[in-house]
């Protein structure tokens, strides 16, 4: 029988001759990705191989969902051809094999972001991780209970006001349920977290803290270190909305020192409906399950049901495991690469793509001013053009960007204003696109007659 | 550089009327008002009809968001002008919906709508059809208020 270990882990397949990128491992691990390595990577993404409105497609909103490698693909295809089996169920070779690759890549992912295998819970997406965090404190604090997941009126929950809705509107209903009181740290003028006020946002009565990782829209990196350490001395759990980084960059939960964390597979070259929360062990078994059903119990009578520890106990009903199989030949994929060469790749042309952006008169780029750190992703507002006349223009020209509040009402309106047209890169973005983007909003202007 | 259908979508005329819009105000005491929202991009409309003594609408909006949605307010306000009567609004509303919802097979009844009949290029972006049919839609729902 082949080996299982290759499989998962590994986007190199079985009968899959060329699966590797044509990255050449000498090079330096903080090194931005060559010309020839970035054209190498485009060629294992169908999709760029396409022609949008006449133009090559410049696939410029991987903040909202990356394309997919054909070895993400392959892994997909090759699990439903070959091994297709339900998994913690059945006594059959497939069902013993998919269970088997569901778990590897489960420890793919624990080994990726540097958790122990019993601290990773599939959901499907980060917005399920993150209500599953909060309907389980929810279901702790109905029961009355005095643990470190109960929650009582009086109580605190703090957010910021750069939050996705996906980490904003489920500590709002939590609050509402618990009656705990929600509070955020505010954001300056720039969209920047003001933490001189730390100490009195974070009290002693927080006992929750959630926040982004890195900004959806201004493409900024938190302070994780400060937060956590106020979280801690207040005895706060701390949730992290890594979406927008664990793709991007290395993330090692135990250096963040974090108690939960949640990010979508989809954002990093895998398919949707597969996502993972972290947890750390001893709050994850104290959480309630937050969905019910199969493969989560150990003994159920007609009366009650005991419950088998983390993760399983999250993780009820039939599962997604041709996501999960797919998402550990993303991780492959991008280790392959190298997480340090994605996140200076991004950061170098995320410096252009502000820079270009803020040279244009009448544009204002959302977030850290040109020069400062950011990812490979940035908002701008064009003045007198509403952003779905800037995307539309965008479009005409083959640039797909993400136009709207992307899922943060209140950071825009504290910015101003009620929408922006966002530029996101990934590991397949060139300068030359990027400067397409930089020209065409500039032109927009033009076509638009805004421009004196 | 910009192709002729994104010139078609976006006429002169339209970027005109988004930019100097007509009958943009609210005067309240209407007979019906409604608010429209299309939460994907946040344009807004608000549009009053009021009826005046020979059974007439008169139409006031307000709003804000992408040009084809405010422009088509303000189309539909002009079209509207002086006054013209329920059953008349009802005809030119369907008469819109249709074109808009074609898909590029239907050209809007230029003598029916007037100036929105320039709101036809919408109709083969089927993610603007929306934004188009906001104020038709506000007015539909005033008019219905109107009459109860
Ligand atoms: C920062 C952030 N948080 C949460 C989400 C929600 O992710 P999903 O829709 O995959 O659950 C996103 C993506 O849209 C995001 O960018």
């Amino acid at each position: 029988m082949r080996s299982l270990r290759q499989y998962s882990g590994a986007h190199r397949l079985e009968g899959t001759t060329e699966s590797r990128t044509a990255i050449t491992p000498a090079t330096p691990t903080d090194h931005a990705l060559t010309p020839s390595e970035v054209s190498a990577i485009r060629a294992d993404f169908p999709s760029l191989q396409q022609e949008v409105n006449g133009h090559p497609l410049a696939y410029l909103d991987s903040g909202a969902t990356s394309l997919k490698p054909r070895q993400v693909l392959d892994a997909e295809r090759e699990f439903y051809e070959r091994h297709n089996s339900a998994v913690h169920r059945g006594a059959h070779t497939l069902a013993a094999l998919a269970t088997e690759f569901f778990e590897d890549a489960r420890a793919t992912v624990a080994r990726f972001i540097g958790a122990a295998e019993d601290e990773v819970v599939w959901t499907s997406n980060a917005t399920e991780a993150i209500n599953l965090v909060a309907y389980g404190i929810s279901a702790a604090s109905a029961r009355g209970g005095a643990d470190a997941v109960s929650l009582r009126a009086g109580d605190e929950i703090v957010v910021t006001e750069q939050e996705h809705h996906a980490n904003l509107i489920p500590w709002q209903e939590l609050a509402s349920r618990t009656g705990a009181t929600l509070r955020f740290i505010p954001v300056d003028d720039a969209g920047e977290l003001m933490l001189d006020g730390l100490d009195e946002t974070i009290t002693e009565r927080a006992r929750v803290v959630a926040f982004t990782h890195v900004s959806n829209v201004l493409g900024s990196i938190s302070p994780v270190d400060r937060i956590v350490a106020r979280a801690r001395e207040v005895g706060a759990i701390t949730v992290l909305d890594a979406c927008q980084s664990v793709p991007h960059m290395a993330v090692d939960v135990a250096s963040l020192d974090v108690d939960f964390m949640a990010f979508s597979g989809h954002k990093m070259l895998a398919p949707t409906g597969i996502g993972v929360l972290y947890g750390r062990r001893e709050l994850l078994n104290a959480l309630p399950p937050f969905l019910t059903g199969g493969s989560m119990i150990t003994t159920v009578t007609m009366e009650r049901a005991e419950y088998l520890p983390a993760p399983q106990r999250f993780e009820a009903g039939t599962q997604r495991v041709s996501q999960a199989v797919a998402l550990a030949a993303a991780i492959g994929y991008l280790e392959a690469i190298g997480m340090d060469r994605i996140a200076a790749h991004e950061a170098a042309l995320g410096a252009r793509l502000a820079d270009g952006l803020a040279a244009i008169e009448g544009v204002r780029v959302l977030g850290p001013v040109a020069g400062a750190e950011r990812v490979g992703l940035a908002s701008v507002d064009v003045a007198g053009i509403h952003s779905h006349d800037v995307g539309q223009f965008l479009d005409d020209r083959g640039i797909a960007a993400r136009v709207g509040h992307h899922c943060a009402q209140p950071l825009h309106r504290r910015l101003g204003v009620t929408s922006s047209t966002r530029a996101s890169i990934y590991i397949y973005t060139t300068e030359e696109e990027v400067d397409r983007f930089i020209e065409a909003v500039a032109d927009s202007r033009d076509f638009f007659g805004v421009r004196p | 550089m910009s192709s002729s259908e994104l010139q078609s979508l976006y006429q002169e005329i339209i970027l005109d009327h988004s930019r100097q819009p007509i009958g943009f105000g609210l005067v309240g005491n209407a007979d019906g008002s409604s608010h429209q929202l299309n939460p994907t991009c946040g344009d807004e409309v608000t549009l009053e009809i009021a009826i005046d003594e020979h059974g007439l609408a008169h139409v006031h909006w307000e709003g804000h968001g992408c040009a084809i949605s405010q422009a088509s307010a303000s189309l539909f306000s002009e079209m509207v002008g002086d006054g013209m009567s329920l059953d008349a609004l009802d005809e030119r509303i369907e008469s819109f919906r249709t074109a808009m919802r074609s898909r590029g097979k239907i050209q809007p009844d230029e003598e029916l709508l007037g100036d929105a009949a320039a709101l036809g290029g919408v109709s083969r972006y089927i993610a603007r059809v929306k934004c188009a049919m906001l104020a038709w839609v506000a007015a539909e729902d005033a008019i219905a208020q109107a009459r109860a």
